[in-house]
């Protein structure tokens, strides 16, 4: 296997691998392919970004992978270990927030090492406290989810995720719904995150440049059912910067990207029946 | 131009009062009181009319007028049968409430997380739950020994339906994300239950006391007004109305009335209270 120079070694990162997976919804008569033959490489030690049209099956691709969905056939491995379920080696970080309402944000964070008693209450608490301070959370850490902005949410959900200490972190659409300026901020913040860590991370989006600004190879799926269509190695440097986003470079990938999205939307609009007729008449016009 | 910068000192720091101080500082509270009041009026002048003013006002100038019911109360607090009968109804309700409570929270939330308990459990259920617990009067009048036991028993039908069909429901709609969450956190089922479905489920276990608690008061009234007062059961609130009624005390009747209103409200009062104390992060507003 051959890999990027700029990736590091991490023995505590894990590579997935997706081979021949299908995985289709509903009851026989009307059974939905939702992921037909898919085939993935996630990298040890990278950020992979995957795009794609909305509803192509980005979110089973998540659930696959997480273990909260078995595939129809083919085969998932983490380092070689087929997944069969939910495990805490694997945190998904969810497109809303899943942060539990009844609990505060410090409450949250140690939910997971708390059931699991891995951590001694002393060991834990600092720990936890460290964490929230990373996220900028030290003086809401007795806040609930309520009482926080969603900025503060995201914030709260990838300490939890954090202090799991997972070998992948599944992020699935996680900064949808935030507001543009705090959005960029969350994209720095994870960023910076990523940078020191070098963990694994798989960062599902609808947003072609929020993928580029990140990501280390950004995955571009067809529509559903789901195939790979491209995959585009990044190669800005690292540490990012918004700026990078406006180098010919970027522009190119970002191009590439919205060519195979473009095409894969106008087939969706095509497959379904009457709107075929007012792209057929489009099309004549313009000739 | 921008002098009226604010010094430090500024604000006073608000001197501590206490709880019942708090609460008369309230508008809310003043604005209940001035409601009640008002009613009292109104309802005062339109009893009075006809004998003020020679014209009876339709419905409300056949009802005694609240300076004669509160007078008729004041003459029936003095009588024990009318505290008995308050305690006797109280108990009824918070029988039949506690052990819908208990067998209803634990069967809605069976129906909610297992499947073939679902199956079995909730045509029945279903079946059953139309029924009106007035209807199941002489039913269970035959079935249990003691009258006492029969109005407690349709007492707990009243609150039994509503509670199970609200726990069903909460939990049946507790997001997925939390379960998956706790899931790849590394919870067991058992876990699951007691820290995600549990609490998620607690605000309609409270909307299901609190709407339970208001069918059981309306069903204990008209239990004990069926069964009457023999020798097993005595009076009641109920029972109260009912006797009164045929005595011709139409005060005794409102004055009745109004205490089964205020049994109600304090009833209701009780589980909101529980339910914002036991549910802190639900009133964060």
């Amino acid at each position: 296997m051959k890999e990027p120079s700029n990736v590091i070694k991490d023995s505590v990162s894990a590579g997935v691998n997706m081979s021949g997976v299908f995985k289709a919804y509903g009851e026989e008569w009307e059974r939905q392919q939702v992921i037909h033959d898919f085939n993935l490489e996630i990298l040890p030690g990278q950020l992979t970004a995957i795009v794609g049209p909305s509803g192509c099956g980005k979110s089973t691709i998540v659930n696959l992978m997480a273990g909260f969905e078995t595939p129809d056939s083919g085969t998932i491995t983490m380092n070689g270990e087929p997944i069969t379920g939910p495990g805490v080696d694997r945190l998904v970080v969810f497109q809303e927030t899943a942060l539990l309402p009844w609990l505060t944000a410090f409450q949250n964070v140690v939910f997971g090492p708390k059931l699991r008693g891995d951590m001694d209450s002393a060991t834990l608490k600092a720990e936890a406290n460290r964490i929230l301070e990373t996220v900028g959370l030290t003086e809401f850490k007795d806040k609930y989810p309520l009482q926080l902005s969603g900025g503060m949410q995201r914030r709260a959900e990838l300490a939890r995720a954090m202090i799991n200490q997972p070998l992948l972190m599944i992020m699935d659409e996680p900064f949808r719904g935030l507001d543009a300026m705090t959005r960029e901020l969350m994209q720095e913040f994870y960023l910076r995150l990523f940078e020191e860590s070098r963990r694994t991370n798989i960062f599902v989006t609808s947003e072609i440049e929020e993928a580029i600004f990140l990501a280390d190879r950004v995955v571009v799926l067809s529509n559903r059912p789901a195939t790979v269509r491209e995959i585009i190695e990044i190669k800005l440097e690292r540490p990012r910067s918004f700026e990078m986003l406006s180098s010919s470079e970027a522009y190119d990938y970002k191009r590439q990207a919205m060519e195979i999205l473009h095409e894969e939307a106008l087939k969706s609009f095509k497959r379904t029946g009457g709107q075929s007729d007012f792209i057929d008449a489009y099309a004549k016009r313009a000739d | 131009m921008s002098e009226a910068v604010q010094s430090p000192h500024a604000a006073p720091a608000p001197a501590k009062r206490s709880a019942l101080q708090r609460l008369m500082a309230q508008k809310t509270i003043w604005r209940g009181i001035a409601a009640i009041l008002g009613f009292i009026v109104f309802w005062e002048v339109c009893s009075q009319f006809k004998g003020w003013f020679g014209i009876e006002i339709w419905w409300i100038g056949k009802v005694a007028p609240p300076s004669l019911v509160l007078a008729t109360w004041i003459d029936v607090v003095q009588r024990p049968g009318y505290w008995e009968s308050w305690y006797l109804s109280f108990m009824r309700v918070f029988l039949g409430f506690m052990i819908a409570q208990v067998i209803g929270i634990p069967f809605g939330l069976a129906l909610a997380v297992n499947k073939y308990f679902r199956d079995i459990f909730f045509p029945p259920f279903e079946i059953l739950r139309p029924i009106p617990p007035l209807a199941w009067v002489p039913a269970s009048i035959i079935f249990w020994p003691t009258t006492e036991l029969s109005i407690t028993f349709v007492t707990f039908l009243g609150a039994f339906f509503t509670i199970v069909i609200n726990v069903l429901g909460g939990a049946r709609t507790i997001d997925i994300q939390y379960l998956r969450a706790a899931q790849s956190m590394g919870a067991s089922q058992w876990d699951l239950f007691r820290r995600i479905i549990l609490p998620g489920t607690l605000p309609s276990i409270f909307t299901g006391a609190a709407v339970g608690m208001g069918i059981t008061w309306a069903v204990v009234l008209a239990a004990e007004m069926i069964s009457g007062g023999g020798q097993q059961s005595g009076g009641g609130l109920g029972f109260f109305i009912w006797s009164s009624y045929m005595g011709g005390a139409m005060e005794q009747v409102i004055v009745g009335m109004i205490s089964i209103g205020i049994a109600g409200y304090l009833s209701s009062s009780l589980i909101r209270y529980i339910g914002v104390t036991s549910m802190p992060w639900r009133r964060l507003f």
